[in-house]
């Protein structure tokens, strides 16, 4: 799909930090990939609630809302359960508020910035058509935990990846200025796509285990559904861009630490107040 | 003293008092020392109002001593709302979940159509009635 290689990373990288390979054992290879479930979700929950009052309509203000209530309930799933396996005493709140932009495992496509409407929403087909899919194949993770939000969560991405897929339609079909912004979104968020289906150590560890899911086995499934939204939306493909990878492991865009310096600035400056 | 499921039958969903929790169907199991109950969205901010407010209930009616777990598998569905329920929901102004045509709460008409896929809570989305004009929540089927 690419015509330009990924970057190569160095082997040999060791420590926390960007760039490491997490110890290819049980405890610390599940606390990894469920850090990446939890900050995919969480991270685009984020985001989204960037739009909560500004959205086009009132209708589509609830449905943002909405999604990123679900994403950050599923956020909250993950990051309990990593905290547990990680065994330091860290729960979810703690994961999510004090960790900084080297320790988050989210994919790049979450962390973009909204832009206009056309945007977020070629954001949200593109990631919500691949968190279905990669759901569906957790259905029957051996972890209790990833199979049970699994389980409730494919329903509610569903919904998600409907509308975002009705809207890509609307846009793609509808006037000469929405067409040219969905295909602007499109074309911006399209570089991110070849991360979501990143198959390293850790993903083959966690998939050969049955615990997580390789996400080669449903790339076809992907591509036509992808191809099928946009034929409707009478858009064609975005050009191949060269990929951007590295979220996964800590290595991030200049947008995730501005986003996170909003999420985390009350938890900072005020720990473990309550209310 | 009540039944454990007696006093549970007490406890209304925050979000829409008219019912119970058990109508809701999230009750998933009643043994002497412990509950068992499911959230009905991943992200429902009303999960955690429930599980405390089944916890004074149950400290009241003197079941101190009864743990309240939360099982995500299987997950939470509308199927598992009791005709009770439904019928309360009507009543109440939301149509309940169905998988046939949606009727008005109001006026009973077949009529209706979608405003928005999203409504005030997670489980609710905005539909009119086109018979008598009103707008009215139906609770999703999920």
């Amino acid at each position: 799909m690419a015509s330009l290689p990924p970057i190569d990373l160095p082997s040999n990288a060791t420590g926390s930090g960007a760039f490491d390979t997490p110890a290819l054992e049980e405890g610390p290879a599940l606390f990894e990939y469920l850090l990446r479930l939890g900050d995919d979700a969480l991270i685009l929950g984020q985001r989204l609630g960037e739009w909560c009052g500004h959205a086009p309509s009132v209708e589509v203000d609830l449905s943002l809302a909405n999604f990123a209530l679900d994403l950050i309930g599923q956020a909250t799933h993950f990051l309990d359960r990593a905290g547990e396996v990680e065994g330091k005493g860290r729960d979810g709140d703690a994961l999510a508020f004090r960790r900084d932009v080297l320790d988050y495992r989210n994919c790049w496509l979450v962390e973009q910035p909204n832009g206009d409407f056309a945007r977020t929403m070629a954001r949200q087909f593109l990631f919500s058509t691949w968190q279905k899919l990669l759901f569906r194949h957790l259905l029957s993770s051996k972890d209790p935990l990833i199979a049970g939000v699994a389980e409730k969560a494919v329903k509610e991405v569903t919904y998600h990846e409907e509308l975002a897929s009705e809207w890509v339609i609307r846009l793609g079909d509808g006037t000469e200025e929405s067409r040219r912004r969905i295909e602007d979104g499109l074309a911006w968020n399209w570089r991110f796509v070849p991360e979501l289906f990143e198959s390293d150590p850790l993903t083959s560890f966690l998939a050969e285990r049955g615990i997580g899911a390789d996400p080669a086995a449903f790339r076809a499934d992907y591509d036509a559904r992808i191809r099928s939204v946009l034929a409707e939306a009478m858009l064609d493909p975005p050009a191949d861009q060269r990929p951007i990878l590295g979220g996964r492991r800590g290595h991030h865009s200049e947008h995730l630490g501005h986003l996170l310096a909003v999420m985390q600035f009350l938890p900072r400056t005020y720990p473990d107040s309550k209310w | 003293m009540e039944s454990i499921r007696a006093v549970l039958a007490q406890v209304p969903d925050p979000e829409i008092p008219v019912i119970s929790v058990v109508e809701l169907g999230i009750v998933r199991s009643v043994e002497p020392h412990r509950v068992v109950i499911t959230p009905t969205y991943t992200g429902c901010p009303a999960t955690r109002v429930i599980e405390r407010d089944i916890r004074d209930a149950l400290d009241s009616a003197g079941y101190r001593h009864v743990a309240i777990e939360t099982a995500l598998s299987p997950a939470w569905t509308t199927d598992w709302i009791s005709e009770e329920g439904r019928r309360k929901l009507r009543a109440y102004g939301i149509a309940p979940p169905t998988k046939a045509a949606v009727e008005c709460p109001q006026c009973g008409s077949a009529e209706t159509e979608e405003i928005s896929r999203f409504g005030s809570t997670p489980c609710k989305a905005q539909w009119r009635c086109r018979a008598c004009a009103e707008p009215f929540d139906l609770f999703k089927c999920h």
